[in-house]
């Protein structure tokens, strides 16, 4: 970034003065949205609230509670189960669609469109569109004529947690796409001649020079995958509204039934503030592991 | 000249001041709750939905035009939305002067926050518009032995359905007592039918089923115990039976098969009953409109059948009573102006049932909670239905009001949670009282 515009500030103390200026719209809607909310959260987890009526101080009784909250820990392994297996999911089948769009094929072009459609479309018609397709009366087997399909896919609690992550993959895979897409084409085109030359294969010239060159895009895909499979709620909410028997009451969904179901504003906050703790905790950690070793992937010199 | 270069400490300051600025400026942007145009106006608040929503417009259209200086802002909410957005308007002091609600449990936490009227003096100078009303519709509006709200519009008891066609089929009779519909159960599925349609999905529609039994086994004490907080209340014996003999017909296959993932809004579970899918159907008086439109005939060629729900062998409850929603209420925030406080009183008084929406009404398949209206209802194309809902209301022993609206939204949401388990046996009869009981009082 050069320094030079602050040249014209005049003399003394002004050198980063008129670009801290600038930042200013952007911290104070950030200060207004994101961080005076996030205090009132942390405030209110420490109260005894229903939404309608006084506030009054509860102390520590929220935490305590929440702790010991069978539905909590529930809520919270499956928001785990749910990060893990929609990354496992949806990495490799983004990575390899991300790979394959990449060309520039007329078909490929045309795919890559199709690819995108899902990502268009808002979490709650998604999740109604499901719904209507999965009922083992009227759905998909009914209008098929296919009976095999005819199962209880969102009625089981075995299978509905599984059912969900596909939903979500279904949703986020497009949008995955498009970020490896984008990295795949960053990658040089003379280190793919020198592999050619070297007599790599297809195959090898994948996992030796497209992956490793990838793995800051991967480094970022995961972050989003990761930290944004704690906000997923809408989707959750519409299509299974957390059941069968809690099967699929994820962290974020815990919250908003705690708090505008039951009206428990006090636990419902201290719930939010926990999502709020894993999700920063996991960004960094993410981070960190991108950050720490440089000499993985480089675009130029290096 | 000073130049253009900020200190830390004020660039900091100026971000921290700006938010708290914007903020204080919003706040003196929105006086005034529901923003009513003129002083003595009111604003009220009423559910989108057909028809419902067009006989609360015809009723403000008249009251406006009759009361030039006393005009009411109706404004339409998407019936889930506006369960959420009432609380959140009641909190921040922003509330409708009329608010509409299902009384019970909600009306109750309003009550207790000081923000709905109390009207008790009002009815008592008004006895007219009291006498005029079902008698059973005020249990649901009265706290602590005051009346916070007005009963409005229709009764809805939980009505048992049956498909006519297929019992004629099978050659069999409607059930009379539990063992009956466990011989239904074992019918049915043999012919290849669903016994009993279920979006249970939706936890309220399951929930209906517990209210029954609750009442047919031990009587309508069970839910008053519960309802007045009594230790272990869902622990009650009679309590611990209803639980297990449902999870019985569950494990029987009496429901459909996937009813966890059918839902009550899709009306789904409706299609079922009509397209003979499945047999009989426990559901809400208001779905035999619907049935009526979405069935194809099948109502109108006298397809569907109901029934009193069965009774139970050696049970207390009498067969008569009902459960279900006594009424829709209206309350008048405690927050709203005297003007506005009057004209709500003034549409209470003249505005409501009006013979134009008594008519109305009853046009559309409900029975308004008006008494006299026999010979109205008598004279309709649906008058064997109407009828059997009217006196079903009317003379019930004991008419419970649907559990999730009686008791606390705490409460409630713990209960609909847990019946979910109970219908997916992840838990058992005594885990469900166990979880209940710590909500008892909350």
């Amino acid at each position: 970034m050069s320094a030079g515009p602050t040249a014209a500030a005049g003399p003394g103390k002004g050198r980063t003065g008129p670009l801290a200026w600038l930042a200013i719209p952007a911290l104070v809607f950030f200060l207004a949205f994101a961080v005076l909310p996030l205090l009132g959260v942390l405030l209110l987890s420490f109260t005894t609230w229903d939404g309608i009526g006084a506030i009054s101080l509860a102390g520590l009784a929220n935490w305590f509670g929440i702790f010991t909250d069978p539905l909590m820990y529930n809520a919270l392994w499956l928001t785990l189960i749910i990060m893990v297996v929609s990354w496992l999911v949806q990495t490799p089948i983004s990575l390899l669609l991300g790979t394959f769009t990449a060309g520039h094929q007329k078909y490929r072009a045309l795919l890559a469109v199709l690819y995108f459609l899902p990502l268009l479309l808002s979490s709650a018609a998604i999740a109604i569109a499901y719904k209507a397709l999965l009922d083992p009366n009227f759905g998909l087997a009914e209008g098929l004529g296919l009976p095999v399909l005819a199962q209880d896919w969102l009625g089981r609690p075995e299978l509905a947690l599984f059912v969900v992550i596909f939903v979500i993959a279904w949703q986020f895979v497009p949008f995955h796409t498009l970020i490896y897409q984008g990295g795949v084409r960053q990658i040089p085109k003379s280190l793919y001649e020198a592999a050619e030359i070297d007599g790599a294969g297809r195959v090898k010239q994948f996992f030796f020079i497209t992956l490793p060159q990838l793995k800051y895009t991967i480094i970022t895909s995961s972050t989003l995958m990761v930290v944004g499979s704690l906000t997923y709620f809408d989707l959750v909410f519409v299509l299974t509204g957390g059941g069968p028997g809690n099967s699929t009451r994820i962290l974020a969904l815990d919250m908003y039934l705690k708090g505008f179901k039951a009206n428990l504003m006090g636990p419902a906050s201290a719930v939010a503030v926990i999502l709020v703790a894993i999700g920063l905790a996991l960004a960094l950690l993410l981070q960190r592991i991108g950050g720490k070793d440089n000499s993985g992937s480089q675009l130029e010199g290096s | 000249m000073e130049p253009i270069s900020p200190s830390r400490r004020s660039f900091l300051s100026l971000a921290v001041a700006a938010p708290l600025a914007a903020w204080g400026l919003s706040a003196c942007g929105t006086a005034g709750p529901g923003g009513a145009g003129t002083t003595g106006g009111a604003s009220m608040w009423s559910l989108t939905g057909q028809p419902n929503e067009g006989i609360r417009k015809d009723t403000v259209d008249v009251f406006n035009k009759a009361n030039a200086d006393k005009q009411i802002k109706l404004t339409f909410f998407q019936n889930d939305a506006y369960k959420t957005k009432i609380k959140t308007a009641i909190g921040a002091g922003q509330a409708p002067t009329i608010i509409y609600g299902w009384g019970g449990g909600t009306l109750k936490s309003y009550a207790q926050a000081g923000q709905v009227e109390d009207l008790t003096a009002w009815f008592a100078a008004n006895p007219d518009v009291k006498a005029k009303l079902f008698p059973s519709a005020f249990g649901a509006a009265t706290v602590d032995g005051k009346i916070y709200a007005i009963p409005t519009q229709t009764v809805a008891p939980i009505i048992f359905y049956y498909n006519k066609e297929l019992f004629a089929k099978a050659k069999v009779q409607p059930p009379k007592t539990w063992s009956d519909l466990m011989s239904l159960v074992a019918t049915f599925n043999a012919m290849g039918i669903a016994p009993l349609s279920l979006g249970g999905q939706s936890r309220w529609t399951s929930m209906m089923w517990l209210e029954f039994m609750f009442d047919r086994v031990g009587g309508p004490t069970v839910f008053n115990d519960i309802f007045a907080g009594k230790p272990n209340a869902w622990s009650n014996p009679a309590a611990l039976e209803a639980l297990t003999k449902i999870q019985e017909l569950v494990s029987a296959n009496g429901f459909i098969k996937g009813f966890s993932s059918i839902t009550a809004d899709s009306n789904a579970d409706q299609a079922l009953l009509y397209t003979g899918k499945a047999a009989m159907m426990l559901h809400g008086a208001w779905t035999y409109g619907g049935m009526k439109n979405d069935g194809g005939g099948f109502v109108q060629a006298g397809k569907l059948g109901w029934v009193d729900f069965p009774t139970v062998e050696g049970g207390k409850g009498d067969p008569k009573n009902t459960v279900g929603n006594p009424a829709n209420y209206q309350s008048i925030s405690a927050k709203a102006t005297d003007a506005e406080k009057e004209t709500a009183k003034k549409f209470f008084k003249e505005g409501l049932f009006t013979p134009a929406e008594i008519d109305a009404y009853i046009q559309n398949g409900g029975v308004p909670i008006v008494s006299g209206i026999e010979s109205k209802l008598a004279a309709t194309a649906d008058k064997d239905f109407l009828t059997y809902v009217y006196t079903q209301s009317k003379d019930a022993p004991n008419f419970q009001q649907s559990w999730d609206q009686a008791l606390s939204p705490t409460a409630a949401e713990a209960l609909l949670n847990s019946i979910d388990q109970l219908f997916v046996k992840s838990i058992t009869p005594e885990q469900f009282a166990a979880t209940m009981n710590a909500t008892l009082g909350k």
